[in-house]
């Protein structure tokens, strides 16, 4: 199994730096969901079906969208140069990252071992143990994101309505502009 | 784009889209029994839709799914999970929010479809909510076709 997960990482890494190389922006749209679908595949093989479902739905309607956005606009290709500054600032945050991320790692259990193994008084013990009985649902991922842990739920709920309500003010047909704004060009549908 | 694809795509979509719409409502409704939930077959319902306005065109998928209707279903879902989440306090034994009032006080059978309480009814706000924003959203960004013009040029 670590060998075949060596692979998929390898194989997203490749993908990620085709998606940052490439010029053409198609190119780098479909780079990203083989990343995504990296990633899913990742998961069934940590036997982890209901984490990897919601990816496979939401990675397809993504690609769909965003290559419906870029084919219509006219977009074909990235222009413009990277700056020697901003470049050197990225790659020094990225080596801080790099060094909390190794003091973090020490913490994490052995991969592909789950937590309740080292952690005696985990929650999720509680859940697995009692969630037939309390919540009556067979399904324990849904027993948890809609009963013990609903008001999460309840707060990516409202990320998802608030959200697309500002994506359907940007994007609606008349835009309310005042009288006094300065005059700047107009959109036309 | 308004005429949709070719008569292949056209007929292919004319053949699947029952099925994926059935599997959208199943993956719904046995979201506390098997792997999925009111995300996932949300966004399968809101894929249908998808599919509908890229063979066929946005004029047929919106005969079938209004905009208005969409917006209502998108509100009625958000709405729907709240009142559940409230209604743990009112008739709930516990008294919390998100009380699973229903299961705890007549439970049904274990692994049958009413076995859950308000995890089902969860399940479908969730999918109302989730299918009918997303489909929403691409509509409007398939609909919208945008020039940008600079201040004194000629249309």
């Amino acid at each position: 199994m670590l060998e075949m997960m060596g692979l998929l990482l390898l194989f997203m890494i490749i993908a990620a730096i085709v998606a940052i190389e490439t010029r053409d922006i198609l190119a780098a749209i479909i780079s990203v969901t083989a990343v995504g679908f990296g990633v899913i595949i990742a998961f069934f093989y940590m036997r982890a079906p209901d984490v990897a479902i919601v990816p496979i739905v939401v990675e397809v309607l993504v690609l769909v969208i965003l290559i419906r956005a870029t084919l219509r606009v006219g977009l074909k290709t990235f222009v413009g140069n990277r700056d020697f500054f901003g470049m050197m600032v990225t790659m020094a945050m990225l080596f801080v990252i790099f060094l909390a991320a190794i003091r973090a790692f020490n913490d994490l259990p052995t991969f592909g071992e789950p937590v309740i193994t080292r952690m005696m008084d985990a929650p999720s013990r509680l859940y697995i143990a009692n969630g037939l009985k309390e919540t009556g649902a067979a399904n324990i991922v849904t027993a948890v994101l809609l009963d013990y842990r609903a008001y999460d739920t309840l707060g990516e709920a409202t990320v998802l309505f608030t959200s697309i309500i500002g994506a359907i003010a940007v994007i609606r047909r008349k835009a309310r502009k005042k009288p006094s704004e300065p005059e700047v060009g107009e959109w036309e549908e | 784009m308004s005429n949709g694809m070719t008569p292949i795509v056209k007929t292919i979509t004319g053949w699947v889209k029952g099925f994926i719409l059935v599997f959208g409502i199943y993956i719904v409704l046995y979201g506390h029994l098997t792997p999925g939930g009111g995300f996932a077959g949300g966004v399968i319902i809101a894929m249908t839709f998808v599919l509908i306005t890229l063979a066929f065109g946005k004029d047929e998928a919106l005969k079938r799914f209004r905009i208005g209707i969409a917006s209502e279903l998108d509100s009625v879902g958000a709405l729907m999970f709240l009142v559940i989440a409230l209604l743990g306090i009112a008739g709930g034994l516990g008294g919390t929010f998100f009380t699973n009032f229903i299961a705890k006080s007549n439970p049904g059978e274990p692994y049958s479809l009413m076995s859950a309480g308000t995890i089902l009814l969860s399940n479908i706000a969730i999918a109302l909510k989730v299918g009918s924003s997303l489909f929403l959203v691409f509509i409007l960004l398939v609909m919208t076709k945008v020039l940008y013009r600079e201040p004194g040029e000629k249309p």
